[in-house]
């Protein structure tokens, strides 16, 4: 599928994306590696509609339709980790969260606080909390920072089964070698070598 | 020993009413000694003459009915000017027209004179709702403010999550508005809570319903009543404590379980 054709983006006189186009598999996960400020992250904005380019369109996914994880958890510090996954689950699935949790393996957490969690534990509530959103296309900014590399690996393994396709950022060579495809940037402006 | 620190809990509470306690019994000795003996209580009576005072005034059925009356008057005007201040923030963050509207009003309300506004308002409203009007009036400045100054510093990431996510209005206000305006609304109805009962009280005085606390200072003061004078402002006072303690405990339960 076709993500987005020519997409051009400045901030200020820093050229961040020129004419940059993108097209994925249907399924699977993408892994996107790149040097850090190479525009990764502009990227993954603008396809999910919370960027907006000067020039240029998204094609077959709509903004509406993709499910982010920021870069940083953005967890609600207010609310347990199963409160989490239900604020963004429509009531009928709510039955979900409890294998969501076990995906990323959070299960017997479900009453835990932001606060109570270590900064891995968080990082993977905030994954489960974005993979529980319906999309048909999941944007996952280093979703394993901070995540010990055995348990992110069998994580990765997990999402492989995922319906729609997933397209992760990552520095972590051993997460790449495991991705579906890997694509090879570097910017700005944003450009894929191979 | 597992009596020591309730004891040392106890004694550390105690400590600074026990001292204000002596202090006002040392100046009224004073006071007792310059004029010997002759009228001391006109101008600052022993903490046991208002003990006394105070034990003979609630033996009366209208000790108690201005105490229900005032208290009323004042939650009342505490809770519209809450939740006017509320709106009205919430107004004049959403929209620039609406705060270049509101806001100068606002600050008009806070910077007027509470008498000015007592006057004007018997006039408008008849005795009977003065204090309910004039504790709202106080009230909706501090809460504004409180309120607009918590909305302007609600985290952007979260509201950006928020968007992101599909959160419905109603889940934005309830997910990330309200629990982050909670320091702020704690702030607002603590400070609020204390203007109402100084203004509903004040207005009370100037307007004299019945019954009321303030009328009943109004009469003390008249009479020269002066340890009925004291006995009713420490009535006062210890309401206002007790209200803010209660809404103190609201909120703590509201933020209990956190986690933090």
């Amino acid at each position: 599928m076709t993500l987005c054709e020519h997409l051009s983006l400045s901030f200020g006189e820093k050229v961040v994306l020129e004419d940059f186009s993108l097209s994925i598999p249907d399924r699977g996960i993408i892994a996107l590696q790149g040097p850090s400020g190479c525009g990764k992250t502009t990227l993954l904005r603008i396809l999910a509609g919370l960027e907006h380019p000067q020039a240029g369109t998204l094609r077959d996914i709509s903004p509406q339709q993709t499910a982010l994880l920021f870069q940083d958890d953005r967890l609600l510090p207010w609310r347990t980790a199963r409160q989490q996954l239900t604020d963004v689950l429509p009531r009928s699935r709510w039955d979900e969260a409890p294998k969501l949790l076990e995906l990323v393996e959070l299960s017997g957490e479900d009453h835990t606080y932001p606060a109570q969690l270590s900064g891995g534990m968080g990082r993977r509530l905030a994954l489960a909390r974005c993979l529980a959103l319906e999309a048909k296309l999941y944007l996952l900014d280093e979703p394993f920072a901070g995540v010990d590399l055995p348990r992110a690996l069998r994580i990765l393994e997990r999402l492989k089964a995922w319906e729609a396709p997933i397209l992760l950022v990552s520095h972590e060579p051993d997460l790449l070698s495991n991705a579906d495809l890997v694509l090879s940037l570097d910017g700005p402006p944003l450009h894929v070598i191979s | 020993m597992g009596w020591a620190n309730p004891l040392k809990n106890v004694l550390q509470k105690l400590l600074a009413p026990v001292f204000w306690l002596g202090v006002w019994q040392f100046f009224a000795f004073l006071v007792d000694q310059s004029v010997q003996g002759k009228g001391n209580e006109l101008l600052l009576p022993y903490p046991a003459t208002v003990w006394s005072a105070l034990v003979e005034q609630a033996g009366q059925a209208l000790f108690w009915q201005s105490i229900l009356a005032t208290l009323l008057r004042v939650v009342l005007g505490l809770v519209l000017g809450a939740a006017l201040g509320s709106l009205l923030a919430a107004l004049t963050c959403l929209s620039t027209w609406c705060d270049r509207l509101f806001s100068p009003a606002i600050r008009v309300i806070r910077a007027a004179p509470v008498a000015s506004f007592i006057l004007l308002v018997i006039l408008w409203t008849g005795r009977n709702n003065v204090p309910t009007v004039i504790a709202a009036m106080m009230v909706l400045p501090v809460v504004w403010d409180n309120l607009s100054q918590g909305i302007r510093a609600t985290d952007p990431k979260l509201l950006e999550l928020g968007r992101a996510y599909r959160f419905s209005r109603k889940k934005r206000l309830t997910l990330i508005y309200l629990p982050s305006l909670r320091p702020y609304i704690l702030s607002a109805l603590t400070t609020g809570a204390g203007l109402a009962w100084k203004s509903g009280v004040a207005a009370e005085v100037l307007c004299l319903p019945r019954p009321a606390l303030g009328t009943q200072i109004y009469n003390t003061k008249y009479m020269l009543e002066i340890p009925e004078l004291f006995a009713w402002t420490a009535v006062t006072v210890a309401l206002s404590l007790v209200l803010e303690a209660l809404l103190r405990r609201t909120m703590a339960r509201w933020r209990k379980g956190w986690g933090t």
